[in-house]
This record gives structure tokens, sequence and C-alpha cells, in this order.
């Protein structure tokens, strides 16, 4: 029987339509616009000025603060300005704009693939190169990793997790990176262990990737510490409080860290970037994105330079289909579409995916029915709907109590809802209210 | 690609299933039954039901029409189960005027005054059928023989309401039953009793069909049969002469029918497996206690309706496990 998180979870259709298609480099673009907040935490400050030229991996903009990360040009070119435009979260934001010309790198990166396996570098010089490379969660939620490899006093970690899960529907960059990098991947994690002094990281891969599970059994068998999970195929378990109960067994109290139970999670995306920093010097300019959708003609996975437009990796894909209806940045459960197919690709989009018309519209919303699916598929134990009505009618005091500030937005309860209820939407508010009134109190 | 596109707040995937469709389903589930009904009770079976579910689309749709005023909803599902549960549980023989006004009381009543699908807080076929209950009980209790080639059980009275008069007359009970018709004709359906309660087997097949399709789970059918089955053993085993056998109380009176339908209702049913259980269990005594200490022969109706009111109390008191709980 395999291990998975136990309670809640639903089974979304995997529609994992680019499974099979190997990483491809997708074309330079003309120009690439790169925001200065890609991460949780403060954005980055410019260091370069309109006219400046710079080379590909060149320092751009400096991390701003402890919970921050330093940002890298992904081409070579000149800086054309400094500007704002709507991210995925729907507000302008200020960002470099970079005309390419050519493809000329910093001389101190190492751009050759040799893989190379030493971990002969101590563990502060691994966070300190990890800091320097601008390296974040590449899950999706984008929280500098150098932070996390430094825990609170008192606290100690015990186990590292690496999450190959990518439980979302359509995504296949992990995937596709876990079968392409997996000694690269196997090499950053053995250094994320030395840089967080552990012993023991285990790699959790769902079943429904069995390829990667082969590989990655044999693989480890090689790398000291490091062992595979195989895990039963649930969403939300590439959710970081999922996957540490589903290997481990622990739960996360609510509102603490996950370094409260002796763990921390990082992607198979970001051990990666982990390895390419401390082996090859290289920043985190590139990622691996998927485009799919059910119209598109090549559902493909792009290694893709940061600042990208979006509609550069659609063109490359076979055009944008004529009955697109909407555009997700991130997968179809917990991503967010975009409302123009300029938007540049950031550090944390793991995919774009083209809903056709029929599939983007919401369904008719009718009453309750009180069927209990959502309360049953809730990954937190939480109650969707009452915290719907409640939030509704702004009962703030009620659904704090009720513990809506666990909820992890992983959007199984609308999922599930046969009354098509937007029950996310109102915890969404519920949320935001709740989180203003909690700051008040701490003033 | 100046084009516009939509923009919402995810998931952006939704599962295929929708409540017309569950309500569908639990149509679906009760369909056994009716035909084993049709076989039994003849043609009188399609009158009943049709004028019962007839009635019941009628009045939702004029409440919503012209009293509420708003786009009438009935082809989502609901009031065509109410109205199948509403002719399950009445007498084959009913006049159509007393379904009519079964069907104006359980979803006037029972449903619209609430608000519509979603807010009632009773069942609401069960609304109707108790207020007829009540309100014609002479009717209500007006059993047609049934006579089937080859099958020698012919029976003009539920064999619950018959051993209630046996029990008033003085009888001893264990003498009673030897004249009642066998556990297996109770299991198969050849024995008095509402247009629907008729068949165990049929019911139970319905059921399983619900928990398969994810409609039910077996928190609530189970722990209402299991509490009758060790309530009314409890009695049984100190008295087998007074008391009736567990096995036959739950194979008459509508029990199955009960446990696997009426009180598995979703709207006026508790959210949580805890809650759920400790209304199945409530169901269960209650039941018991109407059917030996009350004055109607058979109880789970007023059973379900009073746990019904419990629903909202155990909803708050039963939370599910929180993640991460302190």
């Amino acid at each position: 029987m395999l291990k998975t998180f136990k309670i809640g979870g639903v089974h979304p259709p995997g529609s994992k339509l680019s499974a099979g298609r190997p990483i491809e480099n997708l074309p330079l673009p003309l120009s690439v616009f790169i925001p200065l907040a890609q991460h949780i935490g403060s954005p980055a400050v410019p260091v370069v000025a309109r006219g400046d030229v710079v080379k590909t991996g060149q320092l751009i903009a400096r991390s701003n603060g402890f919970v921050s990360a330093n940002i890298h040009s992904s081409v070579s070119g000149k800086v054309k300005k400094i500007d704002s435009m709507a991210d995925s979260s729907g507000y302008p934001r200020q960002g470099i704009m970079i005309d390419v010309e050519g493809d000329e790198w910093m001389e101190d990166i190492d751009r050759s693939e040799t893989l190379s396996r030493e971990i002969d570098v101590d563990g502060q010089e691994i966070i300190d190169k990890i800091q320097k490379a601008g390296i974040v969660g590449l899950g999706g939620a984008t929280f500098p990793t150098h932070v996390k490899l430094i825990p609170p006093k008192g606290m100690k970690v015990e186990i590292l997790l690496i999450n190959g899960v990518e439980c979302e529907p359509y995504l296949t960059s992990d995937h596709r990176l876990m079968l392409e990098k997996a000694d690269e991947i196997l090499t950053g994690t053995r250094f994320l262990m030395k840089a967080l002094k552990v012993k023991k990281a285990v790699v959790g891969i769902e079943k429904n990737k069995p390829d990667a599970v082969r590989l990655f059994a044999e693989k480890s068998k090689s790398y000291e510490g490091i062992s595979i999970i195989e895990l039963k195929v649930k969403y939300p378990q590439g959710g970081e409080k999922q996957l540490i109960k589903a290997v481990t067994g622990r739960e996360v109290p609510s509102g603490a860290l996950p370094v409260a139970v002796g763990a921390i999670v990082s992607n198979v995306g970001t051990a990666f970037a982990v390895y390419e920093a401390v082996r090859k010097n290289k920043p985190l300019i590139e990622r691996v994105v998927t485009i799919t959708g059910k119209g598109l003609a090549n559902p493909s996975n792009f290694k893709v330079r940061i600042g990208t437009p979006t509609s550069a990796i659609i063109e490359a894909a076979g055009g944008l289909p004529e009955d697109t209806g909407k555009i997700i940045s991130g997968g179809p459960m917990m991503g967010r579409a975009i409302t123009h197919p300029e938007m540049p690709v950031t550090k944390g989009t793991s995919g774009i995916i083209l809903m056709k018309k029929t599939e983007s519209r919401r369904q008719e919303v009718i009453e309750c029915i009180r069927c209990s699916r959502c309360v049953r598929a809730c990954p937190m134990g939480l109650e969707p709907y009452f915290l719907m009505t409640a939030s509704e009618k702004n009962l703030f005091d009620i659904v704090e109590k009720e513990r809506i500030m666990d909820c992890i937005e992983c959007g199984s309860c609308s999922y599930i809802c046969p009354s098509k209820r937007p029950l996310l939407d109102y915890i969404r508010y519920g949320k935001a209210k709740v989180g203003q009134i909690i700051r008040t109190r701490k003033k | 690609m100046d084009k516009l596109f939509t923009v919402s707040p995810s998931p952006h995937i939704f599962s295929g299933d929708s409540t017309r469709k569950i309500m569908y389903r639990v149509a679906i589930a009760l369909l056994p039954a009716l035909l084993w009904a049709v076989f039994i009770f003849g043609l009188d079976t399609l009158r009943v039901t049709s004028i019962a579910v007839g009635a019941c689309l009628g009045v939702e749709y004029i409440i919503q029409k012209y009293l509420m005023k708003q786009k009438p909803s009935i082809s989502d599902g609901s009031a065509l189960v109410t109205g199948i549960l509403l002719a399950f549980n009445v007498p084959s023989g009913l006049p159509w005027w007393i379904i009519v006004i079964g069907a104006v009381t359980a979803i006037g009543i029972g449903k619209m005054s609430f608000g519509g699908l979603g807010c009632n807080i009773f069942n609401p076929a069960l609304v109707g059928r108790v207020f007829l209950l009540i309100s014609f009980p002479v009717q209500m209790n007006t059993w047609p023989s049934i006579a089937i080639d080859g099958v020698d059980s012919i029976t003009s009275a539920t064999p619950l309401s018959l051993i209630k008069e046996g029990l008033a007359k003085g009888m001893p009970v264990s003498e009673m039953l030897e004249s009642m018709p066998p556990v297996s004709d109770l299991l198969l359906g050849y024995s008095g009793g509402s247009l629907g309660e008729m068949s165990a087997l049929l019911l139970i097949i319905g059921g399983i069909y619900l928990m398969i399709r994810k409609v039910i789970t077996w928190h609530i059918p189970v722990s209402v049969i299991a509490t009758v089955i060790l309530v009314s053993g409890v009695f049984w085993f100190s008295d087998p002469v007074e008391y009736i056998n567990p096995v036959y109380h739950i194979l008459t009176g509508g029990l199955m029918l009960g446990a696997i339908f009426m009180a598995t209702d979703m709207v006026s049913s508790p959210m949580t497996p805890k809650g759920q259980i400790i209304y199945g269990v409530g169901i269960g005594i209650i039941t018991i206690c109407i059917r030996l200490f009350g004055a109607y022969p058979e109880g789970i109706s007023f059973a379900i309706l009073i746990m019904n009111a419990v629903t909202p109390i155990l909803n708050m008191y039963c939370k599910p496990k929180r993640f991460g709980g302190r």
C-alpha cells in the first residue's frame, strides 16, 4: 500500500499531454521583461540603468533584505527601460526590459553540460552561492531558498524532502527534469543536505510517473543518505504540509512552519537550480516551462529564459488556438489566469495552459445541498461550505475560530462542488479580511 | 494576439459531477424498488408515482414562478426525488387528491417555505408523509391485498401494525410471528406495506449503487440499521415472547427505505462522519422506542424528522479532524 496524506484530497484527471516531450531550448526572444518581484519578500532593487549593456547572468537587481532574492539578466543586450507591467497577480509590477543582442554570457559561468558530483564545498559557502544566484522555490511558492536553509533558532532540521510530486494536472516540467537531469537533482539535493546539516533526504514521486520512480530508485543508490518514496496519486500531495504528512507521518501544527516537525521541503527544480548555482556558478536565469492545452498543436516542455513573453512560448508550441478562452500561468488548480499573452515568464512559472473557450467559463451556481463533498475533500480538515457562507456574511471572528487561515487555497473544494459554488473565492475574501484583523491586533 | 481572455481565480478545472446528476442517480437507485412495486401492485403504482411526481414538480414550479418570482429550477431533479419518495411512502390505493395534498405539504411547507433547494431543515417527502399519516389515518392505513400466482402470501395490513394490534389484545409476539410472512418474503418483497418499502433486497441494491457512485456514504444507513439491530436485540433477548426479533425489525416498516434513502437526504443530514453516526444512532433508538412503546406501529419517519431537527446542532459540534490540530 503506497503512502499518501490522510485527510481529504481529490483526483482530477491527469491531462499530462506533454509528458512524453523532452525539454527543448526555446529560441531567444527579441526582448525580455524581468520583474523585480518574482519571489515572496521585498522586491529587488535595480543596479542597472537605461542604456546599460548587460551580459547573460549579470546581476541586474540586488536583493533588498534577508527575505528577498537577487535577479540576473537572462539575456545579453541593452537595458531599454525600467517600467511596469501587469504580472500574473494582475497588478502592475516594476521590471527591467532588455532588448536582446546575441547571447554573451558572464565569463565565470560554466556552461558545459558535464556532470560533476563532488560535494567539496562547505555548508556556509553553499548557502552563500544559493543566495547569490537568486534561487527561490521553483514549485510555485517562490520563497527565497537561502532563508529556508537557515532555520530559526532552537529549531532542528532532521529530514529534507525533495518534492517530485507534481500533483497539478497538465504540468510536466518537473517530471521531464527528473527524467533528464536525475544526477544533477540528486547532487543538488546533497548540497542542500550539507547546507542544512541533515543526514537524510527523501525524494517523493507519485505513482503516475513510473519512469521517474524507477530512474530515481536506481540513481539514488549511489548518493549517500538519499532515498526515494513512491506515493499514491492524490491532489494536493505536492503541498508542503501534505507531502510531509505523506512521507513522515508528521503533521505541521496549525500556523507553524514545516521546520516545527523537523522537515524542510524543496522542489526538484530548486534542487537542480542549486546544483547549477554551486557547481556551475550559474544564477537562476532560466527554467523549464510546460506549455500545454487540449487545443494546442504541440504541447511541449521548454527551457525558457526568465522574462520571455508567454506569447513566444505559445508560438513555439504551434501558436495560439483560435478557440482559446483562458491562459493560465501555473497549474489548473492553483495557477492564475493572465490577462494578456505578453506577460513574462518568471522564476515561479511552472507552466502555461491554454484552456478552450468551452472549458473557460464557470458553470451556473446553484444552492448548496450540503452533500459534504467539500468537507471530505479539504486536505486541511476545514469546512469550506461553512467558511464560504460565513465569509459572505462578514462573520470574520467566526471564520477565524474555524481556522480559515489554515486554508492552503488548493482549490479542492471548488473543484469537487456539484453545485459549482465559488467556495475558494469567498474563502480567499475571508482570509484577506481575517489577515487584516490579525495584523491590526498585533499592532 | 490582442483578444480578450477570461480571467477568474483558481481552480480552473471542475469535476464533471453536478447536483442534477446526484439527484438523477438517487432516482435511478429507486428504480428497482419501483419496478417491483409495479409487479406487486400493478398499474396503481404508476398512478400514485406519476401523480406524486407531477404534483411535486408542479407545486415547485408554481411557487418559484408566482410566489418567489424566480426562475423555476424544477429540472434540478430534487422535486422528482421528493415525488418518488413520497409515492414510496404511501399505500398504493391512495386517492389522487390525498396524494396532491401530500405533495403540496412536502414541497410547499417542507421545502419552499424554508427557501427551496438546500434550505429545508426537514426531509420534504417525510413532511408530506407524516402530514398525511396524521390527517388521513384511515386512507393511509388501508393496504391493498396482494395476490401473486404461485405465492400464497396474502395480507391486508403491514406485519408491524398487525403485531401492534395483537399486542393490544394481549397476544404474545412469538405466536403472532408464526402467522406472519417469513423473513425471505420480507427480503424479497411479498408482504404488505407502502408502495416502495416492499423489498428490502432491492432497496439495499439501490443503496449499494448510491455508495458506489459516491452519492451517499455508509455512515448513516449502517449506523441506523446497526442501532436498530442492537436496541431491538436487547429487548428481544430479554423476552423473545413479548418482543419482535431484530431481523424482523430491520426488514419491515420501511426501515430500509428510511435508512438508505430518507435519512441520507443530504440537505437534512449532518456533514461529518461523526455527526452522521450520531444522527444514525439517534434515528435507530427513536425508531425502536416508537415501535415498542409509541402509538404508531412504525417509527422511522418520525425518528428521521426528529433527528433532522438535531442536524444543525450536530454540524456545529461534530467538526472534521483538523490538519495539524492542537
